[in-house]
């Protein structure tokens, strides 16, 4: 047995198809009981397939997966039936980008959550619908009463996704996983949402892999970060140290291109050209195309994961280069 | 072909001084129809008595949340949708009065959000960006298509022949701004045209346009709900809120001092960036209020942290709370408003 909520060791995932898509290529990482952690990538880095190798949630027949995946020591690639069932929605669950595709539009929210805890707690309807009200408080949705009753397309974007957080705690998930819950939603909207899954975290005590591409929001609601680039992660290291001293080239560009920090008409220190198409294997660092720093060395083979503090690595031969002067 | 070959701008008229284009008074309502007879049941109150200026050469930032009416104004502008009220003078000319839908557009082109869907997927892009000028009747369409391209960063001689999936997102984007820019407009209006590409190459995308305006003399309309992008890119800034303005500035004076609270919560909903200091109160509760049957009075009272009886009540109007064009639709900077905070918050 492992302390460690999460460890997911050398996962590969490839779509097989018309052309192969290299999806993750030796991803391993770990996550403590209640640590929040963003993954933080551009679209097509493979922090969505990440989270849904974890649920299980790739179509099996065209996706091929190598590794090791552990929740709580459980080996996650092998469950199947009825375990695959408990372990969805009970041990792990997730909240989606879209509220309004994710909940099912002909039940009433309060039947939706009721359903998920009768099945998992193997509860009375009447005590799961207690639940479903503790949950709207808890997401403190106003009249949560009145609110149980209500179908998904009555209410707005930002009390939506709060159904989705009450439906997905319900069960009092140990690993909550959620794919951009935010991004749909305007900045007022946002941040409430944020504060509010950091305070569930809090008082549930769960883990969190919180999906997003803006660093912004990482910042908010994570204490580590870890940067995925062409389904590998290129850097790792607690909010603090990505923000405050990142070492990686991709990770600087990034935060570069947030555009905090930038004075008016100013040119921009844009990362030139776009991500691979993830065609082949990576067999070198899959960012020296792009890459300032890069020298024949990049290109030879892939870089070294230097590790300059305990749980802090970067995956690059120039980790301890100064950064270049624009 | 050089800048000027390919850009054949219609002329400058009323001289620097004179704003590029003038809204006044804009409004706009949706029908929402419903039953059998398709009656209408509601009106969607999209933009309600909206007017503003925008200055030869400059870069006006639209922020404001979703249903606050951005894009609608950006499409009444350019005259995508008929208007129910209001004037839109281009340069001096009244629309609909010395200036035709035509010319109008001619002057304006805009650029979306979505790149793929604003592209014909049956036509080469070339034959996209070469349409609009062949249908204007200007010259040597393909020829001004192939250099606009070039000039946009897609080299025509590997790109020309392309369909819009053969393309990446930020490269389609770049197609789109190759094709606006094929009419020779005077504006352009970017409605939210860098929000969907990744950092990374929103960056890029950023820089073009900044040497775009420069090279041809552009004068831009820029909507966008990310802040830190309209900071960057933007003159002056507007922000409106459920179908109206609510606070028009220069960008240093907006960023220095939101006069508006509605605005005051818009920037603080920010996230900070600074791990040492989060941010821990949400600047709103709830989410806005439905455009179909917007509160009476001002109508962010139902949120804002000031409000007073009178809010409910009186409407607002837009007046000079500054320096530089300052304007804020608020009682609070209204002395004579009767708002008992009134004149006393900064």
């Amino acid at each position: 047995m492992t302390d460690k909520l999460l460890e997911i060791d050398h996962l590969t995932v490839r779509f097989k198809g018309a052309r192969t898509v290299h999806a993750i290529n030796d991803l391993s990482l770990s996550l403590g009981p209640g640590e929040t952690l963003a993954l933080l990538g551009e679209s097509g880095s493979g922090k969505s397939v990440t989270l849904k190798a974890l649920l299980r949630l790739l179509p099996p027949k065209r996706t091929e997966i190598e590794g090791d995946i552990r929740v709580g020591g459980t080996d996650i690639l092998r469950l199947s039936g009825r375990s695959l069932q408990r372990y969805r929605g009970g041990d792990v669950s997730m909240v989606f980008q879209e509220p309004a595709l994710a909940l099912d539009p002909v039940y009433t929210v309060g039947a939706q959550i009721a359903e998920t805890v009768m099945r998992h707690k193997g509860v009375s309807r009447s005590e799961a619908m207690e639940v479903a009200l503790d949950m709207l408080k808890r997401v403190k949705i106003p009249s949560p009463e009145r609110r149980l009753q209500n179908y998904p397309h009555e209410l707005s974007g930002g009390m939506r996704q709060r159904v989705m957080i009450a439906l997905a705690l319900a069960c009092r998930p140990r690993l909550l996983l959620a794919d951009e819950p935010t991004t749909a939603l305007d900045a007022t909207v946002q941040i409430q949402i944020l504060l509010l899954l950091r305070e569930l975290q809090k008082e549930f005590g769960m883990g969190v892999i919180f999906v997003t591409h803006d660093i912004g929001v990482a910042v908010e609601i994570s204490e580590r970060i870890a940067v995925m680039y062409a389904g590998q992660i290129v850097e790792e290291g607690t909010t603090r140290e990505i923000i405050k001293d990142p070492r990686h080239p991709y990770t600087r560009g990034l935060l570069a291109a947030n555009l905090h920090d930038v004075a008016r008409g100013e040119r921009l220190a844009a990362i030139p050209g776009a991500p691979p198409a993830l065609e082949t294997r990576p067999a070198s660092c899959s960012f020296a195309p792009r890459c300032a720093l890069a020298g024949p060395d990049c290109r030879a083979g892939l870089p070294p994961v230097v590790t300059p503090a305990p749980r802090r690595r970067v995956a690059c031969l120039r980790a301890d280069e100064a950064v270049p002067a624009e | 072909m050089s800048a000027t070959e390919l850009y054949d701008r219609l002329p400058d008229r009323g001289g620097p001084g004179q704003p590029l284009l003038t809204v006044r008074g804009l409004r706009k309502y949706f029908p929402i129809r419903g039953g059998i007879l398709g009656r209408t049941r509601a009106m969607v109150q999209a933009v309600d008595g909206v007017s503003f200026e925008v200055r030869k050469g400059e870069t006006l930032g639209i922020v404001g949340e979703s249903g606050c009416g951005k894009s609608t104004t950006a499409r009444l502008a350019v005259g995508l949708i008929e208007r129910d009220e209001g004037d839109i003078i281009f340069d001096g000319d009244a629309l609909g009065d010395t200036l035709s839908l035509r010319e109008l557009r001619r002057g304006i082109q805009m650029v979306f959000q979505d790149s793929y869907a604003s592209l014909n997927p049956r036509l080469t892009i070339e034959e996209s960006v070469a349409f609009g000028a062949r249908v204007q009747g200007l010259s040597d369409p393909m020829g001004r298509a192939h250099g606009l391209l070039a000039r946009v960063g897609l080299d025509p001689a590997r790109f020309a022949q392309r369909y819009p999936h053969e393309l990446s997102g930020g490269q389609r984007q770049r197609v789109n701004i190759a094709r606006a820019l094929a009419m020779s407009p005077r504006l352009v209006v970017l409605d939210e045209a860098v929000s969907a590409l990744d950092k990374s190459v929103e960056a890029q995308v950023l820089n073009l346009l900044s040497d775009l305006r420069a090279e041809f003399g552009l004068t831009y309309i820029f909507i966008s709900h990310d802040l830190n992008v309209v900071r960057y890119i933007s003159d002056r800034v507007l922000v409106m809120y459920l179908g109206e303005v609510v606070e028009v500035a220069p960008v240093d004076a907006i960023w220095a001092r939101q006069a508006h609270p509605y605005t005051r919560s818009l920037f603080s909903a920010m996230p900070s960036m600074d791990p040492d200091n989060r941010t821990e109160e949400p600047p709103l509760t709830g989410d806005p209020p439905n455009p179909i049957d917007p509160p009476e009075g001002c109508r962010f009272h139902t949120r804002c942290p000031f409000a007073a009886t009178l809010c409910g009540r009186k409407v607002p109007k837009l007046r000079k709370i500054g320096a530089d064009g300052h304007l804020a639709a608020c009682h609070l900077h209204d002395p004579a408003s009767g708002h008992p905070k009134a004149g006393k918050i900064a």
